[in-house]
């Protein structure tokens, strides 16, 4: 690394993969110093999955556990899927945060401690009666405990900030010194800082400084003999972008809405983890987005589902708790078929629950929770990444079927992210919708013989005025209709459509053998965890396959036969098993659920473990 | 469904408003003659049939979409509003009405009421009060009269009922009214103003159930009584009925008080005067039998529109920023793996 000025002379030595964790009490800013790692070494040309982990308090009183804020990240030279089972690098800022994180880093693990906040009164707070810098404890870890506070404030020591602003640098000080220690690229950092604090200056130059600071203290301190060094991984060419889960899906959203030729609306109300997807699509009005911050949740998808009415690529944006409020309004979007789109951003419930955690727990009242007869598809990004690609492949089967469509993400793919191959606009779908005009012949619930849909006509369009709601509708002409022999033909059909859906669905895709012992069967955000412990397995030279879904409703017309290929199903899911029991369902297959239910995604080590337990048995 | 004619909006009649659908309210019910009225007004606002769109909740009064032969949408109960907000944030070319009934307005659709009027949206909300739940065959509402007995309240309501129009105006209403179903020409006459209104209209309809709720507006519908009962505001007209013209509303102190007109007073009668919230709060409270029943356009001033303003920042943003896919995606730092 250079950065104009220094050249560094300690000793490097490469290494495969690094895990850090970062963490602090909220104030401490570790997410910032988390994601500016990131993007360092995102441009580094590593492979990288991160892990932002906040409390659900805002502010937690200063120094409590409760208060303590992590983020994160693996780095690599080698195509990895996770951000890390355990941190090989732990940074924490206070007593509090050491506490809390202490027990997931293994023995040998480096340790890197703020030693001026380990003063009485904090370590008070986290519940220590002895001071864990000497008493010891720490042993078994390599421990570099940094005056960061001291070394901060003598940096700053002429900047004319107020202490309390010089304090709040302390994390750029500590994001230099990691910068030194991996041998990150400062460019893309310095740039941030320009960008960031480019209108007052005093605070951009004291961050740079606390920045270099903390880059010089690794060069010249005795306290690190040497740096670190992760080469660019060999991925495929192309441009790349860092990306979290919630960025990618306004993303795929809005170049959606483009392929459709639709303007996009947005109607939500705020509640985490999704209340970014609101945030971001608010900025881009530029691209034809109406964002409508509602009342409730109902008023949320009410609005969407009035847009939609209207014309345009609707979408409503929610976790748990609105999910649970929506339902009526879904069931009306299915009997009236109109285009929805539901982001169910899962967290840990039920009720308020874990809203900061993640979780996987809303797939069966995703498929299931509207009352009466009421089929609605369901997908699931599996990745950040492929938030982007299920938002596109949503619109393109709301539009084509006139019909609501869950998009499943979690508190993990939101805020998670990795690295992006930027699709070509060109490769994306088109699906120009041409809303019908044609008076001759219409009928609101007229049928396209092939998908089963209706037309989708706006209003404003002379000669095609009509009338649609709740009520029953009489097959064709949409007239009301409370006629025995109708209301079962019109709920047959509406599972018609649905389930004519899975024609589309390319081949299930396997990883590994096409038949064997054991298959791996997962959903959404587990695809991370569990491939990385398939490539495990394989490289201990147990035969095991993997397959994923992105479509959980209707399922791959092939699913079925896939699964009776295998002797053991294993469903790795964060709940008590809702896709174990859809397959056990629909296929009559002995699936075995492996289900962890504390907020937090699977180890790569667990899934392997678990899986090796499974062959054991056997044998 | 009939798709006959595309005609000119100044060559359409009522006939072109009435729809191929058969009328399903009890025989004698108030729905009819305020849908009668409506289906008049329609032709005569220059609008194109296929730019009027409905959109209702659920109750008897909520069916009145599928009987107009204009784009409707009978959706929720309580949830028109909001399903009416994305509409009009959509294509705010159309008119947009919302048909509601009192239990479906403000009851469980009290949340997107207050909103919408608080937002102001470019919409004309007809809410047909007829003090009781309808649909669901005589249940109390939440403008039943206190000590009501209906099914769910043998032994008489005990809740405090809400005056519409207050909320409405606590709601930061830009446009208020209230009119009779019975009277034909002064419907027709309220729902022309809250067409003309830019925002929110909120007209309250007084209507009869005659199944389940007769006669709650006889003193203002009764030919022989109502003069006696109606308060007929007309801007800038001081405020005086009974059947002999007779008497007045005036204020004594802070408070308005009906009083018998003689030459002494006549100066003292409060004048109309639309724009004046302290006048419409003060309308909006008087109840019988202490005061006769205000009818007219209580309130009407103008606030901006909400969506005009969402429009106005899409407008902006694309002049400013362009909206070209590409830069999105390749917003924040990129780099190139060859
Ligand atoms: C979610 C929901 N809850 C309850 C009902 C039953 N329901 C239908 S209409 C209605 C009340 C209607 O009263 P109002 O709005 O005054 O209309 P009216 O029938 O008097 O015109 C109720 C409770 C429903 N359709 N949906
Ligand atoms: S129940 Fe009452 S409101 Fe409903 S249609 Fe009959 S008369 Fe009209
Ligand atoms: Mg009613």
């Amino acid at each position: 690394m250079s950065d104009g000025q220094t050249t560094f002379t300690k000793e490097r030595q490469e290494v495969e993969t690094v895990v850090i964790r970062f963490v602090g009490d909220s104030g401490d800013g570790m997410q910032l110093t988390g994601t500016q790692f990131t993007a360092a070494s995102a441009l580094a040309g590593n492979d990288i999955g991160t892990l932002p982990d906040f409390p659900a308090e805002i502010r937690a009183p200063a120094g409590t556990l409760a208060g303590v804020s992590g983020f994160q990240l693996n780095f690599s030279r080698s195509e990895i899927f996770t951000p890390g089972d355990h941190p090989d690098v732990l940074v924490a800022m206070n007593p509090a945060a050491l506490k809390s994180n202490l027990e997931d880093l293994p023995t040998g693990g480096m340790l890197i401690l703020d030693q001026e906040a380990f003063n009485e009164q904090n370590l008070k707070k986290a519940g220590y009666a002895a001071n864990p810098l000497t008493d010891g404890s720490l042993d078994r870890y390599r421990v570099f405990a940094v005056d960061i506070t001291r070394l901060t404030t003598l940096a700053l020591k002429d900047s004319g900030l107020s202490n309390k602003q010089v304090l709040r640098c302390k994390n750029f000080f500590t994001l230099g010194l990691m910068a030194w220690l991996y041998h990150r690229p400062i460019e893309p950092i310095l740039a941030f800082l320009a960008e960031r604090f480019g209108k007052n200056a005093a605070l951009l130059d004291a961050n740079t400084r606390a920045f270099k600071a903390g880059l010089f203290f690794g060069e010249t301190s005795d306290l690190f003999t040497m740096q670190y060094e992760v080469p660019p991984a060999t991925i495929a060419p192309g441009t790349y972008r860092n990306v979290t889960g919630n960025s990618a899906l306004c993303i795929g959203l809005i170049a959606a809405a483009e392929r459709a030729g639709l303007p996009l609306f947005l109607g939500s109300y705020p509640i985490t983890p999704a209340s970014d997807i609101l945030h971001d699509l608010s900025g881009h009005k530029e691209h034809d987005v109406v964002t409508f911050q509602a009342e409730d949740e109902i008023a949320g998808v009410g609005a969407a589902l009035g847009a939609a009415f209207g014309g345009a690529l609707a979408v409503t944006t929610t976790s748990g708790p609105g999910i649970d409020l929506k339902s009526e309004t879904i069931g009306l979007a299915v009997k009236t078929e109109l285009p929805l789109i539901i982001c169910d951003i899962q967290r840990g419930g039920p009720s308020t629950g874990l809203p900061t955690k993640t979780e996987q727990a809303d797939l069966l009242a995703a498929l299931y929770g509207r009352h009466g007869e009421a089929p609605a598809v369901v997908l699931a990004a599996c990745s950040p990444a492929d938030c982007f690609g299920t938002a596109i492949e949503a619109a393109r089967i709301a539009i084509k079927y006139m019909t609501p469509v869950y998009l499943l993400s979690d508190g993990y793919l939101a805020n998670g992210a990795e690295p992006w191959l930027l699709p070509k606009i060109d490769d994306l779908p088109d699906f120009r919708v041409e809303f019908r005009t044609d008076p001759s012949g219409y009928y609101p619930y007229l049928r396209d013989a092939e998908t089963l849909s209706r037309p989708w006509v706006v209003p404003g369009t002379p000669g095609l005025e009509h009338r649609i709601g709740g009520l029953e509708s009489e097959y064709l002409t949409g007239n009301i209709s409370y006629a025995p022999a109708n209301h079962e033909q019109m709920v047959r059909l509406r599972a018609k459509k649905i389930a004519g859906i899975a024609r589309e669905i390319p081949p299930t895709k396997i990883i590994g053998a096409e038949s064997g012992k054991v298959l791996v069967v997962g959903w959404g955000s587990t695809y991370g965890s569990i491939t990385a412990a398939v490539r495990s397995l394989h490289r201990d030279g147990l035969s095991v396959s993997q397959v994923h879904l992105r479509h959980l409703n209707p399922l791959p017309p092939d699913l079925g036969d896939v699964l009776r290929r295998f002797e053991h199903v294993l469903v790795p899911e964060m709940n008590m098993g809702h896709l174990s029991r859809v397959l056990r369902a629909e296929y009559l297959i002995d699936a075995i659920g492996f289900n962890k239910i504390q907020g937090r995604p699977f180890k790569v080590e667990e899934i392997v473990t678990r899986v090796k337990k499974l062959v054991e048995e056997e044998a | 469904m009939s798709i006959a004619n595309l005609k000119e909006p100044g060559k359409l009649t009522k006939k072109d408003f009435e729809s191929d659908q058969e009328v399903r309210w009890c025989p004698g019910c108030g729905d009819y003659a305020i849908l009668a009225q409506v289906q008049r007004v329609l032709p005569d606002l220059g609008i194109p049939r296929e730019n009027y769109v409905f959109v209702s909740g659920i109750g008897c009064s909520s069916r009145f979409p599928y009987y107009v032969n204009t784009y409707g949408f009978h959706t929720l109960h309580g949830r028109a509003p909001a399903i009416a907000t994305g509409l009009k944030l959509t294509r705010p070319e159309l008119s947009v009405w919302i048909v509601t009934g009192d239990g479906d307005a403000l009851s469980i659709g009290g949340n997107h009421l207050i909103h919408i009027l608080r937002r102001n949206l470019d919409v004309n909300i007809l809410l047909f009060n007829n003090r009781i739940y309808g649909l669901t065959k005589g249940q109390y509402s939440p403008t039943s009269e206190p000590g009501k007995v209906t099914k769910s309240t043998p032994d008489g309501s005990v809740d405090n009922p809400f005056k519409p129009l207050v909320l409405a105006l606590g709601a930061e209403a830009t446009f208020l009214a209230r009119t009779i179903d019975v009277e034909a020409r002064h419907l027709q006459d309220v729902v022309r103003r809250a067409h003309a209104h830019r925002g929110a209209s909120f007209v309250e309809i007084l209507q009869n159930c005659n199944i389940f709720n007769d006669g709650a507006f006889n003193d203002v519908t009764d030919r022989d009584i109502k003069a006696e009962h109606q308060l007929v505001l007309e801007e800038g007209k001081p405020m005086i009925f009974g059947k002999e013209r007779d008497k007045g509303i005036r204020m004594n102190g802070m408070r308005p008080e009906v009083v018998q007109l003689d030459s002494t007073n006549e100066s003292e009668i409060l004048v109309h005067d639309s724009k004046n919230p302290v006048l419409a709060y003060l309308l909006g409270h008087m109840t019988p039998p202490e005061f006769p029943t205000p009818i007219g356009v209580i309130y009407d001033v103008d606030r901006p529109v909400y969506e005009e303003g969402v429009q106005q920042q899409m407008r902006r943003a694309r002049e400013k920023r362009g909206g070209n896919l590409d830069g999105l995606l390749k917003r924040g730092d990129v780099w190139t793996v060859s």
